[in-house]
This record gives C-alpha cells, sequence and structure tokens, in this order.
C-alpha cells in the first residue's frame, strides 16, 4: 500500500505541480486549503505525511502543526513545514511545535522528494 | 609694653629725674656731714620747718601732678582717636581719615596713619574694578551660552546633580509641555525636578552608567529611549557636567577624569516616533518583499522543475506549468514596481532638504553661476516671501550647469530667474534670450549627470527634481524669444517661515545657572536665607469674604521666584466655576461675572494643577492668610493640601514699616516705587506681590531678618498676625 501525504497550501499555483510531483513518487495526495481542512483530512485520510504551509487563512501552519502534535490519535503523523518565513526565528519555532522538519521556500524539488521519502521511511 | 604706659613713661620722666637730682644731692650732703653737723641739722628741722617742708613737698607733688595731667590730656586722647579711627578705617569706612592733633609724634602718627589709609582705599577700588569686570565677562559668557542653547533646535535641558532645571531652552518647551500631564499642567520650569517630566530611575541608571564608564576612561554620555505621557518615543542623551572645567589636566587621562566631582548633567531630547515609526515600517517593507519572492519563486521553481524532471507529461499539465511560471513572474514584478515606488517615495522624504528663504538659495546659486560658469544672472521678478523645502547644494550645483552649459552650448551670457508660488509648489524659472531648444536637447540636459569643471557628479536635473518630489521642463515663449526651464520645488510649512520671525523677549528666564550652587535636599528651610528659596506668588479671587459660609474661589493666579528673580514666563492662571453665586460686592472688585466661569474647570480639577506649580517652593501671598483659608477648606474634598511654609507680604510690610496706617497691597507697592498694573485680576495682583515681596527681602535682610525662620518669627509678632480669619 502506497504511503499517503497531505498537502496543506492555500496558493493553487504551488499545489498543483507539488501535487503532480508527489504522484510522481508513487505517493497517494490530497490538498487542503487552509488550516481547518488540513485536521479534518487529517483525521479522514489518516495521512502518513503533512506539506504544511505556514502561512494559511484560518488557522496558520504553526497552530496546526500543534493541534496535531497534541491529538493522540494524529500526533503520530510526519509534518513537513514549507514556508516562505526563513529567518532562524521561524525556522526554530516550527521545530518547537513538533515540525519534523522545516524548508524554506523557494527549494529544490528533488531535496523535497528525498526529505519526503526520509521522513516517510522504507 | 603697651603704647599707653610707654606714654605715661615719657611725660614723668622730667619731674621724676629732678626729684630723683634733690634727693640724691640731699642724701650725699647728709653722708659728707660730721656728727656735730649732723645734730646740727636735726636741731635746725623744728617742728615749724617740718611743716614748711611738708608743705613745699605737697605743693612740689600737686605741680608735679597737674604736669602729669597736661601730659596726658595732650598725648592719651589723641592717641586714642588714632586708634579708634584706624578702626573704622579698618572695619566700616575706608574714606574715613584721621585729624592731626597733639604732640608732633602724635601728628607724624596720623599723617602716616592717613597714608596708609588712602594706599589701602587704592587697592580696595582696584579689586572691585577687577571683581567687576571679571563678573561682567561671566555674565556675557552666560549670557552668549544661554543666547545659543536657546535658539538651538535640539532641545537641550541642565540640570544639577539633584535634577533642579537650570535651563531650558524653547525646544524643549515645544516638545514636552504638549506630552506633559494630561491636564495640560506643564511641570517644567527653572528650579524644578526634571524627575517630573522624566522617570527618575532612567535618568539615574544612565547617571550610574556614566559614572562607571568614567572610572574605565571611557567615553562619558548614555542615552536611552522614553514614552512621553501622550505616547511619542523620546530619544534621551545625558552628559555630565564637571566642576573645575577649566582645568587642563582635567580633560584626558583617567585619573583626573574620575576624581572630579560630577555637578550636574545635560539632557539632550529627540522626539524619535517618527524615526523609529519609519524604521519599523522600514523593516516589514524589507519582510514582505522577502516572503512573497519566496513564495513566487517556489511555486516558479516547482513548476518548472517538476517540467524538467518529467519531460513526458500530458500537454494539459506542461499548459498550466507553463502558465503558472508566467503568472508568478508576472506577480512578482508587480510587487516589486509597488515596493519600489514605496521605497523611493521614502527614501526621497528622508533626503535632507533644508527649509530656507527663496531669495536666499537664488543669491546662492547667482553667486556660484557668476564666478564658476562666467554667466550673468539676474533677478527678474521674485516673491521674496516664499520658503522653500530644498537640498541647496544639489540644487544649486544643478543650475549652475545648466548656466555652464548654455554658456558653451548656446552662447548665453546672461540668465535671468523668476520665483512665484505655483498652487502647492514653487516655481522658479531659469530664463534666457534666444534661439529655441529642441525638445531631444532639453530632454538630454535634464537626464545627463552634471559636468562641473573637474567635478563629477552622479546626478541629473531630473534625479535632483526627483529628490526633491518635484518636476522640471523646458519651455518657450515665441513672441519674447525667451526659453526657460521650469522647476517646481516644495514650499516650507508654514511654521517654518513664522518661527524665524518669532523672537523671544523672555529668553534670558530660560537658565538660572546659580541652582548650580544649591543642595535642595536636606538643609531645614527656616534656616535658609530669603534670597536663595524659590517661592510661588499667588492671589485668588473669591465669590465673597467668607469661606466658612459657603465662598468660593473663582480665579487663581500665580507666578515664581527662583534666586531672587521673577519668572515672568512661569505663571499659573485660571479660572474656576464656583458652582455657586457670585456677591455683587466681589464682582465690582474683580469684575469676574458669572457667565464667564460657566464651563470653566471645577477647584477640584484646578487645585492639583496649582498644587503641582507651588510643588517644592515657599508659598507668598499678600494677606495669605486669606488665601490658606480658602484652600484649607477644600483639603478633604480634593485631598490636596499645602504644606509648604507660607509667608504674608502684608506681615512682613508690617516688619519692614511698622507705624505705617495701611498695609493694603495698593499703599505697599506704593510705598516701594512698584506700579501696580492689572490689579484685581489673580495674576495681575500676584506679580505685584512677587515685586513686593522682591524688595522687601533686602529691606528685612537690613533689619537682621534674612533667614526663612527669622522671617516667620517677625511675621508673628506684628500687630497684624494677631487678626484671625
Amino acid at each position: 500500500m502506497s504511503k499517503r501525504v497531505l498537502i496543506a497550501d492555500d496558493e493553487p499555483n504551488i499545489v498543483t505541480p507539488l501535487e503532480f510531483l508527489m504522484e510522481q513518487a508513487g505517493l497517494e495526495v490530497r490538498v487542503a486549503r487552509n488550516g481547518h481542512e488540513v485536521l479534518e483530512l487529517a483525521a479522514a485520510f489518516q495521512p502518513d505525511l503533512i506539506l504544511l504551509d505556514v502561512m494559511m487563512p484560518g488557522l496558520n501552519g504553526y497552530e496546526v502543526c500543534q493541534r496535531l502534535k497534541s491529538d493522540p490519535t494524529l500526533r503520530q503523523v510526519r509534518v513537513l513545514m514549507l514556508s516562505a518565513k526563513g529567518r532562524d526565528v521561524e525556522v526554530a519555532k516550527g521545530l518547537e511545535l513538533g515540525a519534523d522538519a522545516y524548508i524554506t521556500k523557494p527549494f529544490s524539488t528533488r531535496e523535497l522528494v528525498s526529505k519526503v521519502r526520509e521522513l516517510l521511511g522504507p | 609694653m603697651s603704647p599707653g604706659k610707654d606714654l605715661l613713661i615719657t611725660a614723668l620722666r622730667p619731674p621724676l629725674i629732678a626729684l630723683a637730682v634733690v634727693l640724691a644731692v640731699a642724701g650725699i650732703t647728709w653722708a659728707d656731714l660730721a656728727p656735730a653737723e649732723r645734730a646740727t641739722v636735726v636741731k635746725v628741722l623744728t617742728v615749724p620747718r617740718l611743716a614748711l617742708i611738708g608743705l613745699l613737698t605737697i605743693s612740689a607733688l600737686a605741680l608735679l601732678g597737674l604736669h602729669l595731667h597736661r601730659v596726658a590730656s595732650a598725648t592719651r586722647k589723641p592717641a586714642l582717636r588714632i586708634a579708634e579711627a584706624i578702626g573704622l578705617i579698618v572695619s566700616g569706612n575706608p574714606a574715613h581719615r584721621v585729624t592731626p592733633q597733639g604732640t608732633p609724634e602724635l601728628r607724624a602718627i596720623a599723617e602716616a596713619t592717613n597714608e596708609l589709609a588712602a594706599l589701602r582705599a587704592r587697592l580696595l577700588a582696584d579689586a572691585q574694578v577687577s571683581i567687576a569686570e571679571a563678573k561682567a565677562r561671566i555674565e556675557e559668557e552666560k549670557n552668549r551660552f544661554a543666547a545659543l542653547v536657546s535658539e538651538l533646535d535640539q532641545s537641550v535641558l541642565v540640570c544639577n546633580r539633584d535634577g533642579r532645571i537650570l535651563l531650558y531652552n524653547a525646544a524643549v518647551s515645544a516638545l514636552l509641555v504638549s506630552s506633559s500631564q494630561p491636564d495640560g499642567m506643564p511641570a517644567l520650569g527653572l528650579g524644578r525636578s526634571v524627575f517630573g517630566l522624566i522617570d527618575r530611575s532612567l535618568i539615574l541608571h544612565a547617571v550610574e552608567a556614566i559614572e562607571t564608564r568614567r572610572v574605565r576612561g571611557e567615553h562619558e554620555s548614555a542615552h536611552f529611549v522614553t514614552a512621553s505621557a501622550d505616547g511619542r518615543l523620546l530619544r534621551v542623551q545625558v552628559a555630565p557636567v564637571f566642576a573645575g572645567g577649566s582645568d587642563p589636566s582635567a580633560v584626558s587621562g583617567k585619573v583626573t577624569s574620575a576624581a572630579r566631582a560630577m555637578t550636574g548633567f545635560v539632557l539632550l531630547l529627540a522626539d524619535v516616533t517618527e524615526t523609529i515609526e519609519s524604521d519599523a515600517r522600514s523593516v516589514a517593507l524589507f519582510q514582505d518583499l522577502v516572503e512573497a519572492t519566496r513564495a513566487a519563486i517556489a511555486s516558479i521553481r516547482v513548476a518548472i522543475e517538476a517540467l524538467i524532471e518529467h519531460p513526458d507529461v500530458d500537454v494539459p499539465r506542461r499548459d498550466r506549468f507553463t502558465s503558472i511560471v508566467q503568472d508568478e513572474a508576472v506577480r512578482l514584478s508587480a510587487h516589486l514596481d509597488r515596493l519600489s515606488a514605496d521605497v523611493s517615495e521614502r527614501l526621497r522624504r528622508r533626503w535632507p532638504l533644508e527649509e530656507m528663504r527663496g531669495v536666499d538659495l537664488l543669491s546662492l546659486v547667482s553667486r556660484r553661476i557668476e564666478r564658476r560658469n562666467g554667466v550673468t544672472p539676474r533677478m527678474e521678478s521674485i516673491d521674496s516671501n516664499l520658503w522653500l523645502r530644498v537640498d541647496s547644494f544639489t540644487l544649486a550645483q544643478a543650475l549652475s550647469s545648466l548656466a555652464g552649459r548654455l554658456r558653451a552650448e548656446f552662447s548665453v551670457r546672461e540668465v535671468r530667474f523668476r520665483l512665484h508660488a505655483g498652487g502647492a509648489h514653487a516655481q522658479l524659472d531659469v530664463a534666457w534670450t534666444g534661439v529655441p531648444m529642441s525638445s531631444e536637447t532639453a530632454f538630454t540636459w535634464q537626464n545627463d549627470a552634471f559636468t562641473l569643471g573637474g567635478e563629477d557628479s552622479p546626478l541629473s536635473l531630473a534625479q535632483v527634481m526627483e529628490r526633491h518630489g518635484g518636476e522640471a521642463w523646458y519651455q518657450r515663449d515665441a513672441p519674447s524669444q525667451t526659453n526657460y526651464f521650469r522647476l517646481l520645488l516644495p514650499l516650507a510649512s508654514e511654521h517654518a517661515a513664522s518661527r524665524v520671525r518669532q523672537w523671544r523677549p523672555s529668553r534670558p528666564e530660560f537658565y538660572d545657572f546659580d541652582l548650580f550652587h544649591h543642595s535642595n535636599a536636606t538643609d531645614a528651610l527656616d534656616a535658609r536665607r530669603l534670597s536663595e528659596l524659590s517661592y510661588t506668588v499667588f492671589d485668588t479671587e473669591t465669590t465673597g469674604l467668607d469661606p466658612v459660609n459657603g465662598d468660593e474661589i473663582i480665579s487663581i493666579g500665580a507666578t515664581r521666584i527662583v534666586n531672587g528673580r521673577l519668572l515672568q514666563a512661569e505663571t499659573f492662571e485660571s479660572l474656576v466655576d464656583p458652582h455657586r453665586a457670585i456677591s455683587r460686592a466681589s464682582i465690582e472688585v474683580h469684575g469676574i461675572t458669572p457667565d464667564l466661569l460657566v464651563g470653566q474647570p471645577t477647584i477640584g480639577q484646578v487645585l492639583p494643577r496649582f498644587w503641582r506649580f507651588a510643588e517644592d517652593t515657599v508659598l507668598v501671598g499678600h494677606n495669605a492668610a486669606f488665601d490658606m483659608r480658602f484652600l484649607q477648606l477644600k483639603e478633604a474634598d480634593t485631598g490636596v493640601k499645602f504644606q509648604q511654609p507660607v509667608l504674608d507680604t502684608l506681615l512682613l510690610a508690617a516688619v519692614v514699616h511698622p507705624s505705617e496706617e495701611s498695609q493694603a497691597l495698593e499703599a505697599v507697592a506704593g510705598r516701594l516705587g512698584i506700579p501696580v498694573i492689572g490689579r484685581h485680576t489673580a495674576l495681575g495682583d500676584a506679580l505685584a506681590t512677587a515685586e513686593v515681596f522682591l524688595r522687601l527681602v533686602p529691606l528685612l535682610a537690613a533689619r537682621g531678618i534674612q533667614t526663612l525662620g527669622q522671617a516667620r518669627a517677625a511675621s508673628e509678632k506684628t500687630f497684624f498676625a494677631r487678626l484671625k480669619y
């Protein structure tokens, strides 16, 4: 059974090619457009990994991450934060709130894919 | 040996010698006699003869006594007079002289004394002149310094070690008065505590930091940012003032530096609200730029890399990814355009434009083009009232370069200036007569960087105009063959023009360096001299004369005396709504009708303000007991207690002129030669009372009343003090 990835971003211009890349990498993909949708899909779709944007309408990525990690049924989901916020304090905040990795936009897609594989494990 | 004894012996010497000779002759003769002869002599000396001898001896002694008396009166009295005269010369009147009297020796002494006294008088006079000159020099320097500080745009406050304000300039009042207490009461004033304006702990911390650095021999100033009462941000720089600054060894070296005593500090204040807000906006702008760019490039990169990694992607996806790239690139461009417009607008505003009279700018430009470009400038029509906001240096460069090029390429020998207001801008025309210029040339000239002799500038006229937020263009008036470049330049704000015209006659009252020598703290006020205390001289107007039965204050006026100077610029004046009727009799006195008081603050609002104004000073009033009664009856309602000592000029006038019938303010002022203007307004009476008080202080001192305690004791003893309200 293929692993599941949830892409959480409100920006269709990045969601579309990301979705394509993840499918090409053999993953099952769903997309969430805002923070609340992420939490709903996290419970319904049961992803193994969430690609989480920080700047989203409604709940932002930090809050979503915090809620996921404090929910016993969801805390095992891997979270990879993708953000245009690249200051060291912002990276530190993301990791402190429970993200498993933090990648600053823009990024190399090849690196992203290998990071995703690394987080998903064998 | 005392001079008196000496004199007595000199006077007695001749008769004593005579007596001694007589006794010696008698003795020798007696010794020389044979026993028989001695018996004869004894026989001869019968009782009657002995009586005769005794009588003669007594007469001789009487004569001797008379002689002695004459000698004494001829020498002792003049000698004592000389001694008294010397005493007078030394302690009281250096111009006093001895009248030569008595013996020639005494006359000689008297004359020598007079010479000595004359010499001393000359030396004293010389010393007085030197002291007066030195004082005048110091006074002049102080005034020059104060004048300099008062004209600075920078806000300057000088305080002594206790935080008492010794000097402040107009810029400080502009900065702090609006931002002081919520009720608008300025706590800025000479002799007041700076801690009422700026948090004590911040200043003390800065002073401590300075002390620490001094010990290490480092830079001796500190700064902090604090918020004013109305929420503006003030940057405060603290620099220490040391005693004995003229000691050259104290200028450098940490040992001497640490040894100097800090006698006060200078505070330089700046309103940095806008700077800080602007910096914060710049940071936010930058942040925004970074994040938007990252997000856009992230989308572009993912789309492009997806296409590259998967060249076999289906056509709809390919089209979708390509359009993402284009879409994001367009969005990014638009974002950058918006941002750069914003940034350049901010840069333009930050460009150091100075406010300058248009005429002054043109005369500067004229001198430059005449000297450097050999072009004759002429003022054709100039509005001399216009004030501009310009960078005069680059603007002069631009115009000079323009004139140089006109001369080189169009052989122009004369340019004419015209300056007028045109809407929100000033129109500056640089005109010349001659052949028309093509629009291409005009455009090139505006956009070429200046070349000024050897100087190369990176700027063009267009850029200079952009910095001014202005515009420039070429125009031609064909009938008159006049060509001109018209420059639109920003006008200065209204207040810049008015600031220069407005002079402050009250300037000298902004400083008082004698406060440097004061230490407020511990000495009991009663022991302090009247001449060195700070006073609030006040007066009230009331609805009537009976506070106990409900009469109320309707006006309070006050002024301050610091170091013997009446500070006309620091006054307090407020009407008070008494919420009751005013008696007809009192309206006739003060002329305040009820309609004037409607909507004025209540006594509960005014008294706390007045209390702040009078804080740390001795209260002075004419018939102060009357006013104090009104204040005391309000203590319970307002919670404001006036606990400082009170002096009453009515009682003090009675101390000085006890036999005068009237001690009313007008009568006292008249006696002391003070014209009373604006009487029966609270402030007018307070000012008159202050003048009276200042004249009374030296008169009291002449009666041995020098301290506050003595003045209060003397007041209590006067007849008037026994009348109770």
